[in-house]
């Protein structure tokens, strides 16, 4: 078939025309929706589509690395830790990073209570210091069963928490942002911190692993 | 001044309002503890109808205990919960 008959047969348009491909997105309700709401936003002046697109470039190029830069920093800096732990938002802007329009909560791993992270509501999460989300975070069944019971969701990442520690779960539901600092593996004691961010994974930050100096 | 204190026993409202709402209707109803006063925010019940969100909120981290959200909690007495709730959906609680 040419491309001259492709645009003008008349018969209904349910099959693949060869050649043609869905595109990478189809839009579905909320991303129309949201594309609906982003267009209106620009037409009223609250926003320009350069504020949109720079935004979304931001967001894109955040990854965990900053995180554990953040973890890192507070196993080998004790002073750090306190006002990280006091008080995150302005500790973590120390180092050039920012929260945006949240705040940063630190909760810390201790011998004595294991801390894991998750959004109830939404999927609200540490983006600028971990990035976008993975999937399972925003998954129904993580952002149920995490609060209802997070010891077997903890043993489905590989994760058994003793019976004499306390899970902490965060819920993050409303302006703060959570990030776990958890507790430094045995035998990295006399590490850097550069190669200490190594081993902070994204899961781990959230809660959900441990890290390990391997 | 705030309206509660770190360490205070708290009720989150058993209210059930339509509407956008950021009180997990799992809390409602619950004891904790207030864990931290976060500082005020614009209210979300209003930001989400265009309004300007104020007046602003106190907002305070809540400590729940797993055993009393969840009648089969499967875990140790110790395991807890922590959300955020604002002033307006807490009252002080006996005992």
């Amino acid at each position: 078939m040419t491309t001259d008959e492709r645009d003008t047969h008349d018969h209904g348009h349910d099959h693949e025309h060869p050649g043609t491909t869905p595109d990478v997105n189809e839009a579905g309700y909320y991303e129309l929706m949201a594309e609906a709401m982003k267009e209106l936003l620009i037409e009223k002046g609250v926003v320009s589509a350069d504020d949109v697109r720079r935004n979304l470039e931001f967001l894109d190029s955040r990854d965990p690395v900053d995180g554990g830069r953040v973890i890192a920093k507070a196993w080998t800096d004790p002073d750090f830790k306190k006002r990280l732990l006091d008080d995150g938002t302005a500790a973590i802007k120390e180092m050039g990073l920012t929260m945006g329009d949240a705040e940063l909560v630190v909760v810390e791993n201790t011998d004595d209570v294991h801390n894991m992270i998750v959004c109830t509501l939404c999927s609200c999460y540490p983006r600028t210091l971990l990035g976008l989300p993975p999937d399972w975070y925003k998954s129904k069944s993580y952002r149920s069963r995490a609060v209802i019971e997070p010891r077997s969701v903890l043993k489905e990442f590989g994760t058994e928490v003793p019976a004499d520690k306390t899970v902490r779960v965060h819920d993050s539901n409303a302006d703060m942002r959570y990030l776990v600092l958890p507790q430094q593996p045995d035998g990295t004691e006399n590490w850097s911190a550069d190669k200490l961010a190594e081993i902070v994974s994204r899961d781990a930050m959230v809660g959900v692993v441990l890290p390990t100096a391997g | 001044m705030t309206l509660f204190n770190v360490g205070d026993r708290v009720r989150i409202k058993n209210s059930h309002p339509p509407g956008h709402r950021r009180t997990p209707f799992y809390a409602r109803g619950k004891i904790g503890i207030i864990e931290r006063y976060c500082g005020e925010f614009k209210n979300p019940e209003e930001l989400a109808y265009g309004f300007d969100g104020t007046p602003k909120r106190e907002l305070y981290r809540v400590r729940l205990s797993q055993t009393d959200l969840w009648e089969n909690y499967d875990g140790p007495e110790n395991d807890t919960l922590d959300l955020e709730i604002y002033d307006h959906w807490l009252e002080k609680a006996e005992g």
